[in-house]
């Protein structure tokens, strides 16, 4: 579907996610491929309950899928064990959830070096790496404070932090946005912006035309399949392009 | 009475929607009720098999007893103030008693033999003390009386014949007294002396030294004509005062202690040893009902907060359409006290229905198991003690809920946990299952607490058992009770154990499953985050096997070494002839509790770190 980069850092081929039996089955992912390479940054969107959540979850291996393959850099990810996939997920992947899911408990830096720690780093190195996090995403001053002392936008970038504590090979994130004002929504935008300069592979599922505008590819999923490629360029391939006439 | 019926209404409501909750609710004050109703049953039957033996044999209400030389003493005594009737002196010796079958005209050799105290008595009917006869007939000449447990222990009845002092007598009766407390716990009336319990096998008796003896009647004439000699009789005296209450101050006023040379016993002393048995069963339920309160409200603590967490929504819903927070906290409590209602009505029920399996009174006295019944005063501490249960684990969580936020609780936002700073520092340098383990049991800090509590209470009831167990190992070799004695101690030791260990269980399973429901959001992050299924189930579990190891090692110091030191200060007896549990003993117990909690918290935690990590996550907003 797609002309990735040419080593993909994540493919999945004929991937599909069903619920339920007979008449009741529901198809939340039905055969998607794709392609997304080492830092390239792809959003994807699509009306809400069109399975792109659910797509996100399978890539990041959070849940198993019905049928077809998922690989990370290379390995496939979708046949492995419960715990060989949680290890992955400690290294490989980091989540950056709407609803922030932090720890109300942990000050902003506990929650960032849960990751680290979790990882089997060092206390002080998780906790110098979350420090880090911290100061360039701007939250230097905010370090110790409790989430509930945050505004949405700072605990997002809390996640963000978080997400990057062990140095993932691509970032997932489920409506980022979602949550936000609008200030928010700008601070975020331009994180996301400064991580795709850096080079982070970054896959960004949102309702938000600002953030899919900001990446190199934007997929549109419908009754959970991609049925569109677009481009910064304007570039588009599939059925809505051609329905709207802009593909041959 | 509009408002009553309605919080009355959603109460019920709220307690159909949550059926298992409910049942277990009742489960853990039930538990409570009935040990507790077992407890006072047994208190107030305790008394009454004497009482009745008392009325009917027109009991005494002091026994003399003086050697041959001071029957003057008697007859003094016979008119001393106070004194309303009496009768005796009675002539009593020292006696050996063969019990088997009459075979061929000669008592069979395999016959049980036994120390006795031999009476003389009328045929005729005495004015006080007249022992009831409860099988056959009075004495006659040739034929003996033998009191009731003395009989059963020998195995004889009537018909049967024993050798007394080498002479054959056809036992023509058995009989109880409120004069002497039952065998083996006869006080002596012979100036031979004797002495009850067990004699070390290194040790021999005084020559002429009774041991544990029996209590039979004869005729006068058949006893005198048994002793050797006049100066080996002893005589016994019954009084009836004209205050029974002031029969210890009679005894102060005539000089009558023991070992002097007139003994004199009260009725009341007579009734503590021939009701020993059923207060000391009394004593053991009792704690073990005051253990087993605590474990009440430990699982109801969980119970209700757990429930309390899962109502904020109606609570918002309640305040939205006017409830007052009054009003809130009423329906919150009201289900608590409803299912305490139940509780202690079914507690009441089953209390006093098994109590006679634990009242089966001496056989030497008159009275029988069905005396054991309800009173209104067990019946309204029994319902109080539920009541205070459900209000002690209910209360702080109803008022809470009541007070909080309307438009927070309509959005159904949980409780925030605590954040215990210095444990999650610390907790940042342990592995993985343990740092988890330590955040689990921060978050909730009270509710580990309560699982603390928990063990320590039952590892302490444990402890005691252990103790008393070893006690009764003893018994009867070493101490005052007989083995069918021991066997119905141990009946209630069972009891307090099976109900003690069930509770405990039904604690760690509810314990755990609640910090599973409330961490629900924390395991799928972690999981998200990288954790292993099994690093998840390891802390869920490690969080509450921690608490579990510091519970069973505070259960047995302080809490087993104090609830020890406690009974020995209410029963009044005495540490020194107790044994105390071993070290390797208390560290098997140590270990076991942790073993078992494990073993009850593997299948939640397990469960709960299995949970679908992003359904979890799309369903919780933090």
């Amino acid at each position: 579907m797609s002309d990735a980069a040419d080593t993909p850092v994540l493919s999945a081929r004929g991937l599909r996610k069903e619920y339920g039996k007979g008449e009741g089955l529901v198809r939340a992912v039905d055969g998607v491929d794709l392609d997304i390479g080492a830092g390239e940054t792809v959003a994807i969107t699509g009306p809400s309950g069109c399975g792109k959540s659910t797509l996100l979850h399978l890539l990041g291996g959070l849940d198993r899928p019905s049928g077809g393959e998922v690989s990370l850099n290379g390995r496939r990810i979708d046949d492995i064990s419960e715990k060989a996939l949680s290890r992955m997920r400690r290294t490989d992947v980091g989540y950056v959830f709407q609803s922030f899911h932090l720890m109300e408990e942990l000050t902003a830096v506990e929650n960032v070096e849960l990751s680290a720690l979790l990882a089997g780093r060092s206390p002080r190195a998780a906790r110098r790496r979350a420090e880090e996090l911290l100061d360039r995403l701007g939250l230097a001053g905010r370090s110790r404070f409790l989430p509930s002392a945050l505004s949405g936008g700072q605990r997002q970038r809390v996640a963000v932090a978080r997400a990057l504590s062990n140095e993932p090979l691509v970032v997932l994130a489920d409506e980022p946005t979602g949550n936000l004002d609008s200030a928010a929504t700008l601070d975020v935008l331009q994180l996301f912006k400064d991580l795709h300069e850096s080079g982070q592979t970054l896959v960004i599922v949102t309702h938000d035309a600002r953030i899919a505008a900001t990446t190199d590819r934007t997929f549109t999923m419908r009754d959970g399949a991609l049925v569109d490629e677009t481009w910064p360029s304007g570039g588009t391939t599939g059925r809505l392009g051609a329905l709207a006439g802009l593909e041959d | 009475m509009g408002r009553i019926l309605l919080v009355v209404r959603l109460a019920l409501r709220d307690l159909r929607r949550r059926r298992t909750e409910a049942v277990l609710l009742l489960i853990a004050i039930l538990t409570a009720t009935t040990t507790l109703t077992l407890a006072l049953v047994l208190r107030d039957a305790a008394g009454d098999p004497y009482e009745s033996t008392r009325a009917v044999t027109k009991g005494p209400d002091v026994v003399a007893n003086v050697q041959s030389t001071g029957l003057d003493h008697l007859d003094q005594l016979a008119t001393a103030s106070g004194v309303t009737q009496h009768s005796g002196p009675y002539p009593v010796i020292a006696g050996k008693l063969i019990a088997g079958k009459l075979f061929a005209g000669k008592i069979e050799a395999s016959g049980r033999t036994s120390d006795a105290q031999v009476e003389g008595r009328d045929a005729t009917v005495a004015s006080v003390d007249q022992p009831e006869v409860t099988k056959g007939g009075w004495v006659s000449d040739g034929g003996v009386v033998v009191e009731a447990a003395f009989a059963d222990s020998l195995d004889v009845g009537v018909g049967d014949s024993v050798v007394l002092n080498g002479r054959s007598f056809e036992v023509v009766g058995v009989a109880v007294t409120a004069a002497m407390p039952p065998y083996p716990g006869g006080s002596c009336i012979v100036s031979a002396g004797c002495v009850n319990g067990a004699i070390p096998d290194d040790r021999d008796l005084p020559p002429g030294l009774l041991h544990n003896p029996g209590l039979v009647w004869l005729t006068q004439a058949d006893v005198r004509s048994l002793a050797s000699d006049g100066g080996s009789l002893s005589y016994v005296m019954n009084l009836k005062l004209a205050d029974p209450d002031e029969a210890q101050a009679f005894v102060d006023r005539n000089g009558g202690e023991h070992g002097g040379v007139m003994s004199m016993r009260t009725w009341q002393s007579i009734l503590a040893d021939a009701t020993e048995l059923a207060q000391d069963s009394q004593i053991l339920l009792l704690i073990g009902a005051w253990l087993l309160g605590l474990l009440a409200v430990a699982s109801l603590s969980v119970l209700v907060g757990g429930r309390m967490a899962d109502q904020t929504r109606r609570v918002g819903l309640l305040k939205a359409v006017g409830a007052t927070p009054g009003l809130v906290a009423a329906v919150l409590l009201a289900q608590y006290l409803l299912v305490a209602l139940v509780a202690a009505g079914a507690g009441l029920t089953i209390g006093a229905l098994t109590a006679p399996l634990l009242t089966e009174s001496s056989a030497g006295l008159v009275g029988s198991a069905g005396t054991a019944s309800l009173t209104w005063s067990t019946i309204g501490l029994v319902t109080a003690v539920a009541l205070g249960v459900a209000v002690v684990a209910t209360a702080v969580p109803a008022v809470r809920a009541a007070r909080s936020s309307t438009v927070s609780a309509l959005a159904d936002a949980a409780r925030p946990p605590r954040r215990t700073g210095w444990l999650i520092a610390v907790s940042a340098r342990l592995p993985v299952p343990l740092l988890l383990a330590s955040r689990v049991a921060a978050r909730r800090p009270r509710r580990v607490a309560l699982g603390v509590v928990s063990i320590a209470v039952t590892v302490s009831g444990l402890y005691v058992l252990l103790v008393l167990n070893a006690f009764l190992g003893d018994q009867p070799s070493t101490g005052a009770y007989t083995e069918a004695q021991v066997a119905v101690l141990r009946q209630v030791l069972l009891v307090w154990t099976v109900i003690l260990l069930s509770l405990a269980a039904v604690n760690a399973i509810v314990i755990t499953w609640a910090t599973v429901l409330d961490n629900r959001h924390a395991s799928a992050l972690a999981r998200a985050l990288g954790a292993t299924p099994r690093e998840v189930s390891g802390a869920l579990a490690a969080a509450q096997v921690l608490p579990a190891l510091l519970g069973a090692v505070l259960g047995v110091f302080p809490g087993g070494w104090a609830l020890f030191a406690a009974i020995v200060t209410i029963t009044g007896g005495d540490s020194d002839k107790a044994t105390l549990p071993a070290l390797w003993q208390l560290t098997v117990m140590v270990l076991a509790a942790v073993l078992v909690v494990a073993a009850l918290t593997s299948v939640p935690a397990y469960l709960g770190g299995r949970r679908p990590v992003t359904e979890t996550l799309s369903a919780s907003r933090s």
